[in-house]
C-alpha cells in the first residue's frame, strides 16, 4: 500500500484559506510521521536569468551569431575534426590504401572487363601488325585501357589510313580500320615502295612483279606529288602497254618513260596540257612508234625531238641523198 | 543646461537610430511590476483615410513582444535595491525578447518617482527680420528664464507649450509668420537626478541603450487621455503601485505634472496590518474581494484569511467584506484627496474642461466610479490605454497604460527644447555660422 502524504489532503489555495497554511500543517504533519525524505518544499525559484544567461540569450537572438552557429560552425567543426584525423600520416596514408582498394575493386568488376580484341577491315597481315603493337593481355579493366594511346599507336601504322577504337558491350575491345590502298610503286632510297594517292608510304614491296597491276614512278621527291603522276598516267592511257614509269627530275618535273628508252619530258607547267599534245602528235604521227629518243616538251611551245643515233645517220644519209652528198 | 542638453540630444540620436533599426524596447518601472513591450517600427503604415486620421503615429508600429514580471527592489517609483531591479529587468526584457524572436539593443523607460515638479516658463524676443525663422524660435526658447529647480534634480521634459506671436496666442508653430514680438510658454518638469541616474545605471547594467527617458504621468496621460479630451483640457490619474501620478493636459502639451507618494500597495499593507495577514494573502484579498463602497450584502460575504500560524485547526480567522471595503476606502479617499490637492495647486478648477480620467493598476477598484465623483468632481471616468497594434490581451488593462503611452511617446514624440536649433549666441566662438552672421550683420 502506497504511504499516505498529508499533502493530498489539504485544503486547496482556491478553497479560501492560504496555500502557505496548508504547506505548513503538511510540513508539521509529515515531521510528526517521522518522514524526512521529503525536505521543506523548495523555495520558489528566481525566475530571473543570471548574468550570463541573459547575455547569452541575447547573444544567441543576434542574426549573425545565429547564422554562424547554425550554419558555419557544424560544417568548421567537421571540417577541423576530418583535418585533425587526417594531420597522422598513418591515417592519410590508411585512407589512401582504402580509396585505392575500392576503386580497384570496382575497376576489376566483370562488368568493366575487355576480354578479347575485334579488329575489323583490315587485311591478316595488318591485323597482326597492331596486334603485336597493341600487345595486350586479356582480360584486362577497360579503366586501365590507354585507348587514344593505343590509337595513335595504331594510327602510327603507315598501311592504317584512319583507326577507330571503343569497347562493344560484351567486354570486346572493338578495332575499326581503313586501310591506305596503295596506288603506285616508287622506287626511292630505300627500295621499292608502295604509296597510296596522298604520297603516304603503305608498304615495302620486295619486287616489281608482285605488284605488276601499279605504276611505277621513281626519283628523289616524287611520293611528295603522286596526285599528279597519277593524273600524268591517266592521260597516257593510250600508251599504257608501252610505258614504263614516271621518273621526277630534279624534283620539279616529270619524265615519262616507256619501252625502248623513249622518253618524254614533261614540262613544270601544265605537264597534262604538254602530254596531251605529244599524245595528239602520237596519235597523229605516231611519232613515238618512230625512232625517237625523247621527245622534250619543256618548252610547250618549241617541243623538241631528239632522235637515236641510227635515226641521226638515217636522217643524215637521207638528206645526203637528197642533196647528192655521202657524208662517208 | 547645456550638459542636460547633450544628454538629452544623445537619447534623441540614440532613438533615431534604434527607429531606422527598426526594434526598440518600452520599459515601464514600476513599484508592482516592470512591463517591456518590444515594438517593431516598419514602415510608414496607415496615414490616414476614409475619415480616419493618422492616429498619432500609433499605426507605424507593432507590439512583437510583450512581458511583465513582479517589480522588485522599487518603491514609490523609485529604485530602493538596484540589483534587485536590476533581475527584474532583465527578467522582463529576456521573456519579452523571446516572445519577439529578436534582440533589443534600445530602450525607452518610464518611471513615476523622483518628486516629479512642473515649472512654467516663458520668454520673450524680438523678432530679427519680421519674418520668424528657427533662429527667432531657438533665441526665444533660450530666452525664456530658468527658474532655480535646485542643485539635484534634472529636466525631464521641457516642452514649448504655446507662441505667441505680438498679440496673437496659440499658435503652435510660429514660423514663416510676420511679426514683432515672439513670446514663448514653456512647460518643465524636473525630477530628482539620483533616481534618473540609478535608472540608466540598471538599464546600462543589462547591456541595453537608453534611448529615451520619460515621466509616468506624462506617458499615461497619453494613452489614457483621447484626443478630445487632450485637445480641450482633462487630467490623468495614473493610480499605480507606489505612487499615483497627476498630469494636465491642455492643447496636446502636458501643462502639469505631480505625484501624490500613495498607491495600490498601501493598500495592500493597510489590509495586511488591519486583518494581520501577509502581504501576498492581503493582495488577493485586494484583487478578489476589494473595493470601496460597501452594501448589506457584503456584510454577509465572509472572506477566509488564514492566519499563517501554522495552527490550521484553530487559527482559521474569517472577515467580511465590508471590514476590507471599510479598510480600502480610507485610503484611496486619502489618495484621491492627494490629487485633489495637486490638482488645486495646478489651478485645475480655472481649466475650461474638468475631465479627469483614472488609469493604472488601481484604477480597477470596483466602486471607485462612485466615490471618485465625491472628491475629484463630477466629470471622472475610468479610462483604458489606448489599442495598439499587436498588443497580448493581458496587456490592454489599466495597469498599463504608461507602457502603452511609451510606446506612443516612442513613435510620435513631442518636440523638446533640445530638438530646436542651438542660438547661434551659444555656438562655440569659431563657429562658421557665427562667422557668417557677422558677414551679415556688416555688410
Amino acid at each position: 500500500m502506497r504511504p499516505i502524504d498529508p499533502v493530498e489532503f489539504a485544503k486547496a489555495p482556491t478553497m479560501g484559506g492560504s496555500a502557505r497554511v496548508s504547506e505548513a500543517v503538511a510540513r508539521a504533519l509529515r515531521a510528526r510521521l517521522g518522514d524526512t525524505s521529503a525536505q521543506a518544499p523548495a523555495r520558489p525559484r528566481d525566475p530571473a536569468p543570471s548574468r550570463a544567461a541573459y547575455r547569452f540569450n541575447r547573444l544567441w537572438l543576434t542574426p549573425s551569431f545565429r547564422f554562424f552557429m547554425r550554419r558555419i560552425a557544424p560544417v568548421l567543426a567537421i571540417a577541423g575534426c576530418v583535418g585533425l584525423w587526417f594531420v597522422d600520416a598513418d591515417n592519410r596514408m590508411a585512407f589512401n590504401d582504402t580509396v585505392a582498394e575500392v576503386k580497384r575493386d570496382i575497376q576489376n568488376r566483370p562488368e568493366f572487363m575487355v576480354k578479347l580484341m575485334a579488329i575489323d577491315g583490315a587485311s591478316g597481315e595488318l591485323s597482326e601488325d597492331i596486334r603485336e603493337i597493341t600487345s595486350v593481355d586479356f582480360p584486362l579493366s577497360s579503366f586501365d585501357l590507354d585507348l587514344p594511346g593505343m590509337l595513335d599507336q595504331i594510327e602510327s601504322l603507315d598501311a592504317v589510313a584512319k583507326a577507330g577504337l571503343r569497347v562493344r558491350a560484351g567486354g570486346i575491345l572493338q578495332i575499326d580500320i581503313t586501310e591506305r590502298t596503295p596506288a603506285v610503286v616508287w622506287r626511292g632510297p630505300h627500295g621499292l615502295e608502295m604509296l597510296d594517292v596522298d604520297g603516304h608510304r603503305v608498304a615495302a614491296l620486295e619486287h616489281r612483279v608482285d605488284r605488276p597491276d601499279l605504276p611505277l614512278i621513281a626519283g628523289v621527291g616524287a611520293e611528295r606529288d603522286v596526285a599528279e603522276a597519277l593524273a600524268i598516267l591517266n592521260a597516257a592511257k593510250p600508251i599504257m602497254p608501252r610505258l614504263r614509269g614516271l621518273v621526277r627530275v630534279g624534283e620539279r618535273r616529270w619524265n615519262v618513260v616507256l619501252d625502248r628508252d623513249q622518253v618524254i619530258m614533261l614540262p613544270e607547267e601544265n605537264p597534262l596540257g604538254a602530254l596531251a599534245q605529244v599524245m595528239a602528235l602520237n596519235q597523229a604521227k605516231d611519232l613515238l612508234g618512230r625512232d625517237v629518243k625523247a621527245v622534250d616538251m619543256r618548252r610547250p611551245n618549241r617541243p623538241t625531238l631528239q632522235l637515236t643515233e641510227a635515226a641521226q645517220d638515217e636522217m643524215r644519209r637521207l638528206q645526203g641523198v637528197e642533196l647528192g652528198v655521202s657524208y662517208r | 543646461m547645456t550638459d542636460l542638453y547633450a544628454a538629452q540630444r544623445a537619447m534623441r540620436n540614440m532613438r533615431k537610430a534604434a527607429l531606422q533599426r527598426g526594434v526598440v524596447a518600452i520599459l515601464d518601472v514600476g513599484t508592482s511590476k516592470i512591463a517591456c513591450l518590444v515594438l517593431r517600427f516598419d514602415g510608414d503604415g496607415f496615414v490616414g483615410g476614409e475619415g480616419v486620421g493618422a492616429l498619432a503615429g500609433q499605426s507605424s508600429f507593432r507590439v512583437i513582444g510583450a512581458a511583465t514580471t513582479r517589480s522588485r527592489g522599487v518603491r514609490f517609483g523609485e529604485i530602493d535595491a538596484m540589483a534587485e531591479t536590476e533581475r527584474a529587468i532583465r527578467t522582463a526584457v529576456q521573456a519579452a525578447q523571446k516572445m519577439a524572436q529578436t534582440r533589443v539593443d534600445h530602450v525607452i523607460a518610464c518611471f513615476s518617482g523622483g518628486h516629479p515638479r512642473s515649472y512654467g516658463l516663458d520668454g520673450q524676443v524680438e523678432v530679427e527680420q519680421n519674418i520668424v525663422s528657427e533662429q527667432d524660435v531657438a533665441r526665444v526658447l533660450a530666452a525664456s528664464e530658468v527658474p532655480d529647480y535646485g542643485p539635484h534634480r534634472e529636466v525631464l521634459h521641457a516642452q514649448p507649450v504655446n507662441f505667441a506671436l505680438d498679440h496673437r496666442s496659440g499658435l503652435s508653430d510660429p514660423r514663416g509668420q510676420a511679426g514683432q514680438n515672439l513670446a514663448v510658454d514653456m512647460h518643465m518638469l524636473t525630477v530628482d537626478g539620483a533616481v534618473i541616474q540609478n535608472l540608466l545605471y540598471c538599464i546600462k547594467r543589462c547591456d541595453l541603450e537608453v534611448a529615451g527617458v520619460a515621466s509616468g504621468a506624462y506617458v499615461s496621460g497619453i494613452s489614457a487621455l483621447v484626443e478630445d479630451e487632450q485637445e480641450l483640457g482633462a487630467a490623468c490619474v495614473d493610480m499605480g503601485g507606489g505612487s499615483t501620478d497627476v498630469s494636465i493636459f491642455m492643447k496636446k502639451h502636458m501643462i502639469y505634472a505631480d505625484s501624490v507618494r500613495m498607491g495600490g500597495d498601501h493598500v495592500t499593507s493597510d489590509i495586511a496590518m488591519g486583518l494581520q495577514i501577509s502581504a501576498a494573502t492581503a493582495e488577493r484579498i485586494k484583487t478578489f474581494y476589494g473595493g470601496v463602497v460597501a452594501t448589506g450584502m457584503d456584510d454577509r460575504e465572509m472572506i477566509e484569511v488564514g492566519g499563517d500560524s501554522g495552527d490550521w485547526e484553530r487559527d482559521r480567522r474569517t472577515v467580511s467584506r465590508s471590514e476590507v471595503i471599510g479598510i480600502i476606502r480610507p485610503r484611496v479617499e486619502e489618495i484621491l484627496e492627494g490629487v485633489r490637492e495637486c490638482l488645486d495647486a495646478a489651478g485645475f478648477e480655472h481649466l475650461p474642461s474638468q475631465q479627469i480620467v483614472l488609469t493604472g493598476g488601481a484604477s480597477q477598484i470596483p466602486g471607485l466610479d462612485t466615490l471618485a465623483p465625491k472628491i475629484l468632481g463630477q466629470q471622472v471616468r475610468i479610462g483604458r490605454p489606448l489599442r495598439v497594434q499587436g498588443l497580448p490581451q493581458a496587456a490592454t488593462g489599466a495597469a498599463f497604460a504608461s507602457a502603452v503611452g511609451l510606446c506612443l511617446f516612442a513613435a510620435n514624440p513631442q518636440d523638446e527644447w533640445w530638438d530646436f536649433e542651438i542660438p547661434t549666441e551659444r555656438y562655440p566662438a569659431r563657429s562658421l555660422k557665427r562667422a557668417m552672421r557677422w558677414f551679415k550683420d556688416n555688410w
